[in-house]
């Protein structure tokens, strides 16, 4: 298992390096270094010579991507785009064009996503899979059916009108929880338990129905119908034999976004006023701070590679089956 | 099943639990600590976070909210004089110019701008005023620096200055003045206003360019400023130094109240230039150090920051003099009170208007604006159109607050364009019957509820050279008709387009319909509508309107290029003063020509002489007819739609006092006061938990549940 998960890291390198290039070149298409620096130097005041001095001090007084007057490697080396991507491979990211030290940034912010998105994951799982096992339980009655319709309402309705219903009802009507903010520690319960609240709901409807297909699948199969002929009842059919076996598309889906929890939610945070990743990127963007960006983007693909990874890794563990070569 | 049922039941009952713990205070939404409760703490927001908080780099209005409270440049506005007023903060006096010809000769103060080679400002500070404690200044008994000569070992898990347990402080010296000014010209730091300062002060693009040639042979090496000189200013002795500034320059006057001329001490350069201080964000960009009456005491750029009184503040009194419409307002009840009020500022980062405004309802801000969405809940306007507060924000004792800002929105003509732009009699003519058919009344009522007034020219209400009601009409868009100021009729317009050669807009030579241009940012639904409303008031023209969306960064390179004819632009005042308006439309200042902020391109030779002489004038009448005659000039040749002045509408709630719009200013927190028990008695009121909604929450899974469990058990009795 360890040469094949050395092998998958070896093939990360090569994916890496081409989510690099295409970033950097989607990033440049609609921003000059020039355009950066005027953002960055404000509106008023701005002389041609200030913003060739930002872009000396930044760094991006370079060639893009080939130095075609420079000899040799240095062709290649002494460009935008091996200086400031080489290093990232070291995970050394840098520093935004607001002067902050992003691997600094990375470092606070991942964990008021993590409050947010761990909870999110783990309750949802659980809730989902619940609903989708009930559900089953009660197949071809009118529970099941009006389960179903359930959970096409609640997969119809976006994702922003959950937020802003749950801040109004929950936060501004009722006045049981705050509306936005984060806190650490013990005292960040109290705000970390709307959004919560909001993003467990709003997966809900997709979330339990794609279960509750995988579960219906099951049901059928021969096994199942051992075990009740065993004289097993319907509950520990379902939760002892029926959900092991529903594993490996649960794992397919769940295993992978594991590692990106630690990027966040765009939307989530921003809404609820949690510092995180989420909105240290959609901040990033409209700043067009392509260092972050950048920092961003290849943080994420790393991640969902390890995420693929581990999912390889869980299914040999759930699955006896399947091996890693 | 039973057990599923009771697995349920403790759910529900944790889930009410855990709310309860969630609110442990009586207010279960309040997102602050209760020990805060009746604390003297103002709270407030911002929507964005600051990028850089040192002087020479910040100029924007929401790192100024921070940067104003923290460094105390020479100069400041008073708070309550109108039409806005310079006075010492930490000088002693408003230093007058003396001028000198190009031998040194001292000139008398009426000398002609021509004879004047350099002016120059002596600024004697106050004595006694000392630095907030901070690391940067610890010393040792035998006065040797705590945190001066650290290695990377010695910073590592410093994230914050409170990890140095060390503080001191320092008496503020000339000599931290001199050295400010000498940072504006440090290419690492890439201070906004050195393009323009080097303009002015002696020495300073000098002293840039030794900078830059510096940083380039020493890349990993600090600058150390002491060791470069600057002719432009000088330290005469340890509480007076001097600025030395090319020609005359009176608008200089404005700059000594802003950041960009605050006291830096080297101390605190020194202090942060060491190994790892920056990887953890220990920069004088984000960890400022002043001698104001707060300090940074946590920087959460991400989440919220709080200023804390300085321990050190040198002690200052609230103004005594106000009009009869302050001392009406309350605003002079404090009158020679020490400032400041408040212990400390907590600013929220709040990025949606909705948790904001809702915040504020609730009494967890203290002040907020009116965002669209919010309007019609906040504001109603009387029969006579005046705005005034709702019954629902009356019911709260909630205070509306309006003043109109000291900027402008225009529609600019680019003036190098064939079609538009130039001074051709027909040209203007053209100009000026699009500008009778922008119908910005109209603008003004459906798209900012009433937010703004019709722009008469180019200087907003406030300042010098405006001129109030009919007196100040510009007359080829307005007439005055019973003592009112009316828009022209569109007739006017389609007369003024015809003698432009384009009868029922169409060339008269050639019949072919006038196209029109307008480049734009704007984009989304709010936009199109506003876009369809241009495209509108050039159709009582017949005049097709084609617009031209693009983003930000093509719209600047089209706006240097001058690739546009039609552009919507705006500027907010850096000070009180016409020629920070008028020389937007001064013909060396071309954006195409010089990269300047003439976006429109406009270069008239009047009126450009008019601007030179204006700029060199002590208000008066006679600068007063020298602005007449630009505004009679500009007007004519219309080469901006003067779309119009911008009215901000602000909410208090009843227990913040003394606020008065400033929009000068940037350190008015200092003349807060709050009254915490009445804060404290309203959110209270305001925020009791509404429990039924759990209770229902339950009862419902309940009845869902039921049928289930029911179902569940008649399938077991089956099995059985």
């Amino acid at each position: 298992m360890f040469a094949y998960i050395l092998r998958r890291l070896l093939y990360a390198i090569p994916i890496l390096i081409g989510v690099n290039l295409l970033t950097f070149a989607l990033f440049f298409v609609v921003n000059t270094p020039d355009d950066m620096a005027r953002l960055q130097l404000g509106a008023k005041h701005v002389t041609p010579d200030a913003i060739e001095r930002w872009k000396v001090e930044h760094g991006y007084d370079k060639p893009l991507l080939l130095d075609s007057k420079a000899t040799g490697s240095a062709q290649f080396t002494d460009t935008i785009f091996f200086r400031h991507s080489a290093a990232m491979f070291a995970f050394q990211f840098g520093k935004g064009d607001d002067g902050r030290d992003i691997a600094n940034e990375i470092r606070t912010r991942m964990w008021p996503s993590l409050a947010i998105a761990l909870p999110v994951f783990v309750i949802g799982l659980l809730v989902n899979i619940t609903f989708a096992l009930l559900m089953v339980f009660f197949r071809t009655t009118y529970l099941d059916l009006w389960g179903v319709v359930l959970c096409v309402v609640l997969m119809s309705v976006s994702g922003l009108f959950y937020i802003i219903a749950g801040q109004y009802f929950i936060a501004k009507l009722w006045d049981l929880l705050p509306i936005s903010g984060y806190a650490g520690g013990i005292n960040g319960f109290k705000f970390v338990l709307l959004p919560v609240l909001v993003s467990v709901a709003a997966g809900l409807g997709s979330g339990a129905r794609w279960y509750r297909t995988i579960f219906l699948e099951e049901i059928g199969k021969d096994y199942v119908r051992t075990a009740r002929a065993k004289g097993l009842g319907e509950v520990r059919v379902l939760f002892r034999h029926v959900l092991k076996n529903g594993m490996i598309p649960i794992l397919t889906g769940a295993v992978v976004v594991l590692p990106l929890l630690f990027m966040g939610s765009l939307i989530t945070e921003s809404f609820f006023g949690i510092p995180g990743l989420g909105s240290y990127t959609i901040d990033a963007i409209q700043a067009q701070d392509f260092a972050v960006v950048r920092a961003m983007v290849f943080l994420g693909s790393f991640l969902y590679i390890v995420g693929l990874i581990l999912t390889d890794i869980s299914y040999s563990w759930v699955d006896p089956r399947v091996r890693l070569q | 099943m039973v057990r599923i049922g009771s697995i349920l039941l403790r759910m529900g009952l944790l889930g009410i639990g855990l709310s309860l713990l969630a609110g442990c205070s009586d207010n279960w939404n309040n997102p602050y600590p209760d020990s805060e409760a009746r604390a003297n703490v103002l709270y407030s927001a911002f929507s964005e976070r600051p990028k850089h908080l040192d002087p020479a780099r910040s100029y924007s209005s929401n790192e100024a909210e921070f940067t104003g409270q923290i460094y105390e440049p020479p100069l400041q506005y008073h708070f309550l004089k109108r039409p806005y007023t310079l006075i010492p903060l930490t000088a002693e006096a408003v230093p007058k110019p003396r001028y000198v010809d190009a031998a040194g000769k001292p000139l008398a103060d009426d000398a002609p701008s021509s004879a004047i080679a350099e002016s120059v400002y002596e600024i004697r500070i106050r004595p006694g005023i000392r630095y907030q404690p901070h690391p940067a200044f610890a010393r040792d008994v035998a006065g040797r620096y705590f945190y001066h000569a650290l290695d990377a070992a010695a910073t590592a898990g410093k994230t914050r200055i409170s990890d140095f347990t060390q503080t001191g402080t320092r008496e503020l010296v000339a000599a931290d003045y001199v050295y400010e000014i000498k940072r504006l010209a440090n290419p690492r730091l890439s201070s906004p206003i050195f393009g323009l300062m080097s303009e002015h002060i002696v020495g300073l693009k000098a002293l840039g360019d030794a900078l830059e040639k510096a940083a380039r042979t020493h890349p990993d090496a600090a600058l150390n400023l002491n060791d470069f000189p600057l002719a432009g200013a000088e330290v005469v002795d340890r509480y007076t130094y001097r600025i030395h500034i090319k020609g005359k320059y009176p608008q200089f006057i404005y700059w000594l109240a802003m950041p960009f001329f605050a006291p830096v001490p080297w101390e605190a350069e020194a202090f942060y230039a060491q190994p790892g201080m920056a990887d953890r964000n220990l920069t004088l960009d984000w960890q400022p150090v002043g001698t104001g009456p707060y300090y940074l005491a946590e920087n959460d750029p991400n989440r919220r920051m709080v200023l804390k009184k300085n321990p050190y503040f040198h002690g200052e009194t609230y103004p005594v003099d106000g009009d009869a419409e302050d001392r009406q307002a309350g605003l002079l009840a404090d009158a020679g009170k020490p400032l400041p009020f408040v212990d400390e500022a907590v600013f929220s980062l709040e990025k949606e208007t909705i948790p904001y405004w809702s915040k504020f309802l609730q009494g967890y801000y203290d002040s907020s604006g009116i965002s669209s969405d919010s309007f019609d809940q906040a504001i109603q306007f009387s029969a006579g159109g005046a705005p005034q507060l709702t019954d629902s924000m009356r019911g709260k004792d909630i205070h509306l607050i309006t003043t109109v800002a000291a900027s402008i929105w225009y529609v600019g003509f680019n003036m190098l364009d064939p079609v538009v732009g130039g001074l051709g009699e027909d040209r203007r003519k053209l100009r000026q019957a699009i500008s009778i058919a922008f119908d910005y009344d109209e603008f003004i009522s459906i798209f900012l509820n009433g937010r703004g007034i019709p722009a008469q020219g180019p200087i907003p209400p406030g300042l010098f050279g405006y001129v109030d009601g009919v007196a100040g009409l510009n007359p080829y868009v307005y007439e005055a008709r019973g003592g009112k100021i009316v828009r022209r009729s569109i007739d006017v317009a389609k007369k003024l387009l015809a003698e432009a050669g384009y009868p029922n807009g169409r060339n008269a030579k050639t019949g072919a319909p006038l196209i029109l241009y307008f480049d734009t940012m704007a984009s989304g639904p709010d936009a199109k509508s506003r876009l369809d409303w241009m495209k509108k008031q050039l159709d009582k023209l017949n005049i097709q309107l084609v617009v031209r969306g693009t983003d930000y960064n093509r719209f600047q390179d089209k706006m240097r290029k001058g690739n546009a004819q039609l552009f919507e632009w705006g500027w907010n005042a850096d000070y009180p003063d016409p020629e920070n308006f008028f020389f937007l439309l001064y013909g060396p200042n071309k954006k195409v020509a010089s990269g300047g902020e003439n976006a429109a391109n406009y270069d008239n030779p009047e009126f450009n002489r008019l601007f030179e002489r204006m700029k060199d004038m002590d208000n008066g009448p006679e600068r007063q007819h020298v602005i007449d005659a630009m505004l009679g000039i500009v007007r004519r040749d219309a080469p901006w739609i003067f779309a119009y002045y911008p009215k901000s509408f602000g909410l208090t709630h009843d227990w913040l006092h003394n606020v008065k719009p400033n929009l000068m200013a940037n350190n008015t927190l200092k003349y807060r006061r709050i009254d915490p028990d009445l804060r404290a008695a309203r959110r209270a009121e305001w925020n009791r938990p509404v429990l039924w909604p759990i209770v229902l929450l339950v009862g419902g899974l309940v009845v869902v549940i039921a049928p289930a469990v029911i179902a569940w058990r008649r399938h077991e009795r089956k099995l059985a």
